[in-house]
């Protein structure tokens, strides 16, 4: 009897030590990488970074023109995808109870959202790139927005379905029409949810890089023509590291750092806007 | 004009969920301007007969009610009968409080605005009329502007009450409108519902039994979907004629 | 609407009919947009067919599984860079999956109430770190350290052990498939450590707590209550991971060595499907070139589908063994 307890403590003792030690060390490396991150990034953070453009190689500089142009490939594809995303989450939620195309929609979108976002670039390379003749701002716009869209019909139909239906039930027993329901109720009382997936979308945009690389690629120079290739944070951090070069590596660094920064600050956002929305369900 | 005119009045309904037959054949009248309580147990069909009167199923795919439903002579089953118009004449309260998302004010104006056009002093007039009717007015004529979540669960309902009426329906439908709340909510409320009557025709589902006895004129007895027995409150509580009734009414069974 | 007299029969008829009318046009617009969902994917998979289409012509069914990759004389075969995804994927989830379980756990039963907070909240936001920070912090920081203190220690201590003494052969270069694996490892880790805490939680206390009260230490609740409850939610977490590890491009491509060559060592350099992809594509000149490019991506999409279609018919098979069992 004894014995046969003293194994069982023994053994959940093993077992919980394990637990721990994953713990520790999960968060050894990763406070490995952002100490990492801060050391060698935080030192380029000047003025410089936000005014001067990016350096030929072995030159100093900024990302300047990197900056803009992330910033504005992340808001078109954010704007091209956000209402795609939303309307077609409000047909999966709201009307579509027991439609093929409601059921079909689901799974693609699950498949789009799970999908190598290289291959979402070579989508767009190969439907896009191609035919125009051209990497262009345009085709980063089309990649990105192509990630944006199944997160936020992912978040947007969640959401809806955590509205109950006595809400959309009273709204109908006053008369009102199934689209004032959903847009002036359901919309409404969802919205905070539907905020947060949105800005996820923005955040999971702003750090990747492999759709942008047959895109957009890149441009050593300013421009905000979207017809002609863009130069953009990610791959230009991915083609300044990759390169033998210290001050462009030094860029890289400060780059990085900016990137996780936003995309962590995005997160935190996202997270108060989820704490909202719990308040109001 | 204190006549008894039945307002609505079900003919030979039966209600289907898919394949489950949940109403047999009901025939029954609401008398107008008076209070109409449906009991029985749990899963009996009296629920599903409310939602009836303002073809709330319909929201759903698979169900379907037949048979009529006369309301001031016209059938609201037919397929010409527009649901937007149809719920705007009968109002609707839910078991739990559903306040919209929005201010207070916007809560009761919501319905409002759908079908008539009017100017901000005519919709605050209304509102404020609405509210006061709902014996909310004083609790909140501060704070109209507020965030109607942030209003007591007795509160919420109340204003659920004043966004139904204030749409100016003839029928006003509760679905169990006090089981969610306190005792002292729920009186209330049954205040509220007995003030109601004169301009409304009411039917209320309850499992309340005393709730029923204290504010109806009229009870129907519902079992496995059907109509057990249907009479003025006091016949029923006093001397149902069914056994059935009176043993539901006794507690002996339910 | 007792005041319905004063509004004329006229323009409520007609304000129905315009009310309807929207009712119909929200509804279509709506469903016009999932449709293009829907369309996208089928447009994505015929897109990269139609692309790839010359290399599947030229190489048929060998293109599989020839591990030639010769831009010059126009030879190619996607045996290597589906080896490299394959077995960095395996590396990643053999060690990300016990470390996430073990952090959920902590999370979840053993942390102490103040930090459980703070620190569920840090994998959470770890979890959203872009990719390509993963995989500059392997170049510049863990390749060297790598090669300078582990990879010479593991030569020693497995070199000479038969059956799997093959696998730490070779120079130690920092860079190579096990490196990549281990740095999708940390990247995966967040992600399905955060999920499965998720999951975790949902257990319903009184379960846990019935299960204390005969006695059960904490381990034996985790084994035999908290895991049997949450095993769909499980499995949901390892594979929203393999599917991670699978299609991850950066954190990969800096760290793999691409190199067209297969070698049985796990130190020597490979390639990736997505890392040579991001590599080759924009250079990849001549059709053939870039059809063999575009077929390693059909490929690549065509695994992480089948990933998701086995863990949907995994999910299904788990909720109806449950629906059965109770």
């Amino acid at each position: 009897m004894i014995s046969v307890y003293l194994r069982r403590r023994l053994i959940n003792a093993v077992h919980l030590t394990f637990s721990v030690l994953a713990m520790l060390f999960g968060l050894f490396w990763l406070s490995w990488i952002l100490l990492t991150l801060l050391g060698n990034g935080l030192s380029g953070i000047t003025l410089t970074l936000f005014t001067e453009m990016t350096p030929p190689p072995g030159n100093e500089g900024g990302l300047l023109n990197a900056i803009a142009g992330s910033v504005m490939m992340v808001m078109l594809a954010t704007f091209i995808g956000t209402p795609i995303g939303i309307l077609a989450g409000t047909y999966l939620a709201e009307f579509g109870h027991s439609d093929w195309l409601a059921a079909a929609t689901r799974f693609v979108n699950d498949i789009l959202l799970s999908a190598p976002s290289i291959v979402i670039g070579l989508f767009v390379y190969t439907v896009y790139v191609l035919k125009v003749g051209n990497f262009s701002g345009w085709a980063g716009v089309f990649a990105l927005a192509l990630i944006v869209i199944p997160v936020v019909v992912r978040t947007t139909e969640d959401m809806l379905r955590l509205i109950p239906d006595s809400l959309r039930e009273a709204a109908a027993a006053l008369g009102a029409p199934r689209w004032k329901v959903i847009t002036l109720v359901t919309w409404r009382a969802a919205e905070m949810g539907i905020v947060t997936g949105v800005l996820l979308a923005i955040a999971r945009i702003s750090g990747e890089t492999a759709p942008l690389l047959f895109t957009a690629l890149n441009n050593q120079f300013w421009s905000l023509d979207m017809e002609q290739p863009m130069a953009n944070l990610p791959v230009v951090i991915f083609q300044f590291a990759m390169s033998p070069y210290e001050s462009w590596q030094q860029l890289a660094w400060s780059g990085a750092l900016l990137i996780t920064l936003t995309v962590l600050g995005l997160n935190i956002a996202a997270r108060i806007f989820t704490r909202k929305q719990g308040d109001i369900n | 004009m204190q006549r008894m005119n039945s307002k609505v009045t079900t003919h030979e309904l039966d209600f289907f969920y898919g394949k489950y037959h949940a109403l047999r054949s009901i025939s029954l009248a609401l008398m107008e301007k008076k209070i109409t309580a449906f009991i029985g147990p749990s899963g009996c069909g009296k629920s599903t007969l409310l939602r009836t009167f303002n073809r709330m199923y319909q929201l759903y795919p698979n169900q379907e009610a037949r048979g009529k439903i006369l309301i001031d002579g016209e059938n609201i089953l037919d397929h010409k009968q527009d649901l937007n118009l149809l719920r705007a004449k009968v109002g609707m309260v839910f078991q739990k409080p559903t306040p919209f998302p929005m201010s207070i004010f916007d809560n009761v104006a919501f319905g409002v605005k759908l079908y008539e056009s009017l100017n901000r002093c005519e919709l605050s007039e209304r509102v404020e009329w609405a509210l006061q009717k709902a014996a909310l007015w004083d609790e909140v004529k501060d704070k109209l502007q507020q965030s109607a979540i942030s209003l007591s669960g007795g509160q919420q309902q109340r204003l659920c009450i004043a966004r139904t009426i204030a749409v100016k329906p003839e029928v006003v439908l509760l679905d169990e409108p006090t089981s969610a709340l306190d005792p002292i909510s729920t009186a209330r409320i049954e205040d509220l519902i007995f003030k109601l009557k004169e301009d409304y025709t009411i039917a209320i589902v309850t499992h309340n039994m005393q709730q029923a006895a204290r504010v109806s004129d009229y009870t129907a007895y519902m079992y496995l979907g059907e109509m057990i027995e249907f009479d003025d409150t006091d016949t029923i509580f006093t001397k149902p004629k069914q056994k059935a009734t009176e043993d539901y009414i006794t507690g002996k069974f339910g | 609407m007792s005041d319905g007299a004063a509004m004329s029969k006229s323009s409520i008829t007609a304000k129905l009919k315009q009310q309807q009318l929207l009712d119909r046009l929200f509804r279509q617009i709506t469903r016009f947009f999932a449709l293009m969902v829907f369309l996208l994917l089928i447009a994505l998979i015929v897109s990269l067919i139609i692309g790839s289409w010359p290399s599947v012509q030229v190489f048929g069914f060998d293109f599989l599984i020839s591990a030639e990759w010769n831009p010059v004389t126009e030879k190619f075969g996607a045996w290597v860079p589906i080896a490299g995804t394959l077995i960095t994927a395996t590396i990643a989830l053999a060690i990300g999956i016990p470390v996430s379980f073990g952090i959920a756990v902590f999370l979840t039963e053993l942390s102490p109430a103040w930090l459980k907070r703070p620190l569920g909240t840090a994998i959470e936001l770890l979890a959203g770190v872009p990719s390509i920070i993963y995989g500059m912090w392997g170049l510049f920081v863990f390749a060297p350290f790598f090669a300078a203190s582990v990879q010479p220690w593991m030569q020693e201590s497995f070199g000479a052990v038969p059956a799997i003494g093959f696998l730490f052969e070779g120079p130690v270069m920092g860079i190579g498939v096990l490196t990549a694996g281990i740095i999708l490892a940390i990247m995966v880790i967040p992600f399905i450590a955060s999920v499965m805490r998720d999951v975790f939680d949902v257990v319903p206390p009184m379960l846990k707590e019935s299960a204390y009260a005969l006695g059960a230490t904490t381990w034996e609740v985790i084994r035999y209550v908290v895991l049997p409850y949450t095993k769909s939610g499980v499995v949901g977490a390892i594979m929203l991971g393999l599917g991670r590890a699978l299609g991850e491009t950066m954190a990969v491509t800096f760290v793999i060595g691409n190199a067209h060559q297969l070698h049985a060592s796990l130190f020597m350099p490979g390639n990736s499907i997505a890392s040579a992809l991001a590599n080759e594509f924009t250079e990849a000149d001549g059709e053939l070139y870039t059809a063999a490019l575009i077929e390693l991506g059909l490929i690549l999409f065509f695994i992480t589908f089948v990933v998701l279609a086995c863990s949907k018919v995994l999910l299904v098979q788990l909720k109806k063994r449950e629906g059965a069992a109770t």
